[in-house]
């Protein structure tokens, strides 16, 4: 055994992107470590992109509406599962932590919760590619349809979905922080109350009057009215991206406080040493 | 006299009515093995929670390396580590890659070579490529070890390091833990129940009842001072409150 040498360790107090990686390291090595979990990342969005490539086929030829944009549906799915991955990949790679009782671990090194959460917010990208990539690209021989051809408007809707998806998935490992695994749930439904009001597959101007301001409210019902407007008037909805870039930096903001203030309520409870299955 | 390495002072701990801990004052010297030794519920794991950050402190200061911890955590952390049966290493990753992990949290220098080394030490090389997950309870207080000992922490804290394991292991992870003491100069203090442990490691105990620390010496002094033979008679007159037969002023 050497003698103490305590140089070998960095001591400060900034930001390193060198525990940023560390931690992504962790959670490639578990993604690398289970094939059902990497299957379980592309089912979903493959699934959905078949059944709604066959309900688009269907009416194409019985909808006026859809006949205009024949890719509409099929965009709406993949784009909504962009958000839902987003959202995913920030809770459940939250939720490995809590499930292998490794929070008291982690916390005791030098590791900032804001490092944390810029690798968790790096794994919903390898996430989302994982799953919705390849749907999107089977898309194209299946359907003949590419959602890339929306062209630099998907860069911008895939952006301001993401960053909607790692708010919420932000403020429900807060939640999770709070009521422990018990309230796991949340991470896998919380989403989809929002999917009535955010018109993922129907115009805003459907739902009734007092349910369109709450759609408004939301950045993703101004990203797929704008992913209409795209696909059906060939413009670029710049009202609708303002608000959803507007109502994004609130929604972030919001998620982080609130993961934020139940992290400092876990480290006065003494939840990080308790937290388990 | 040296600075001490921890200086704890009024810490309290609160869980709605429930004083957890309560008014600990205490310092620990470099190069010393302490215990905190108490029965259920005196307060040993919550004040190494404290110790360590994890849990906030209702009241009073924890002061590590001339460190106040509550405003420069992140200055101190680099500087200590921890191992208790409570906290899990993830299961589904191999050592190796666990310790990879937490060697890159640490930011430790030649990383691939610590590893090595504490895995020959520690006598974990042929596990390295193993899931943790499916270690035995020796084994896997061995990697936990070899985790808390990765940024070679100036200050160690373990919680009940060899509960559950076998007499034989027992005694290994005991020697393990006086040569590296030893070695290092590093400050270890542990939370035990188990005497024998103590007796062997500590030339300092800190004896916990509901909260607080209600005496305080070598195993050799505490024992002399009530008069018994072994340091668990003597844990069992404090539990059972049974009064001094000859008290002395307690130390500190």
């Amino acid at each position: 055994m050497t003698a103490l040498t305590t140089a070998r360790v960095p001591i400060g107090d900034g930001f390193s992107p060198a525990r940023v990686f560390a931690m992504m390291l962790r959670y490639l090595y578990l993604l690398r470590s289970s094939w059902p979990r990497t299957v379980e990342l592309i089912y979903w969005p493959l699934i959905q992109m078949i059944l709604w490539g066959f309900m688009s086929r269907f009416l194409m030829t019985n909808s006026s509406w859809v006949a205009k944009a024949g890719g509409v549906l099929l965009a709406a799915v993949m784009l909504w599962d962009v958000m839902f991955r987003g959202q995913l990949g920030v809770s459940v790679s939250f939720l490995e932590e809590m499930w292998s009782r490794n929070l008291g671990h982690l916390f005791a090194t030098p590791l900032r919760p804001y490092e944390w959460v810029i690798s968790l917010i790096f794994m919903s990208f390898v996430r989302v590619g994982i799953g919705v990539l390849p749907t999107a690209l089977l898309a194209i021989p299946l359907y003949h349809y590419s959602i890339f051809s929306l062209g630099l408007p998907l860069l911008a809707f895939f952006a301001l979905l993401m960053i909607m998806g790692w708010a919420m998935g932000l403020a429900i490992c807060g939640l999770i922080l709070r009521h422990g695994l018990g309230a796991e749930s949340i991470a896998w439904f919380a989403v989809f109350i929002l999917a009535p009001v955010s018109a993922i597959y129907y115009p805003v101007s459907i739902l009734p009057w007092w349910l369109q301001y709450v759609a408004w409210c939301l950045p993703s019902a101004h990203v797929f009215e704008g992913m209409r407007t795209v696909m059906f008037q060939h413009t670029f909805p710049l009202d609708h991206f303002i608000a959803a870039v507007g109502l994004d930096a609130v929604y972030l903001a919001g998620g982080g406080l609130v993961f934020l203030y139940f992290m400092r309520q876990a480290r006065q409870r003494g939840a990080l040493m308790q937290m388990g299955e | 006299m040296a600075e001490p390495v921890l200086t704890v002072s009024r810490l309290t701990k609160r869980f709605g009515d429930v004083v957890a801990v309560d008014g600990l004052d205490f310092d620990l010297p470099r190069g010393v093995t302490a215990a905190l030794l108490g029965g259920n519920g005196a307060g040993k794991t919550t004040t190494l929670s404290m110790l360590l950050g994890l849990l906030l402190p209702s009241d009073g200061a924890i002061t590590l390396f001339g460190e106040n911890m509550l405003t420069h955590r992140y200055r101190v952390l680099p500087r200590l580590n921890f191992s208790s049966p409570y906290v899990d290493l993830p299961h589904r990753l191999t050592v190796r890659q666990n310790l990879i992990v937490y060697g890159r949290l640490y930011r430790i220098s030649r990383l691939k070579d610590r590893i090595a080394s504490l895995a020959s030490n520690l006598q974990i090389e042929d596990m390295l490529d193993r899931p943790t997950g499916k270690l035995s309870a020796g084994q896997k207080t061995r990697v936990a070890l070899a985790k808390a000992l990765l940024n070679e922490p100036e200050l160690l804290l373990l919680d009940e390091p060899t509960a559950s394991l076998d007499p034989d292991t027992g005694d290994w992870v005991r020697s393990y833990l006086e040569t590296y003491r030893r070695d290092s100069g590093a400050t270890i203090l542990l939370a035990s129940h188990n005497m024998a442990e103590v007796e062997r490691l500590c030339s300092d105990v800190m004896m916990m009842k509901r909260g607080r620390i209600v005496d305080r010496g070598s195993p050799g002094d505490l024992v002399a001072r009530y008069g018994r033979a072994t340091l668990e008679q003597v844990f069992l007159d404090i539990a059972r409150g049974t009064e001094l037969p000859a008290p002395r002023e307690a130390a500190q």
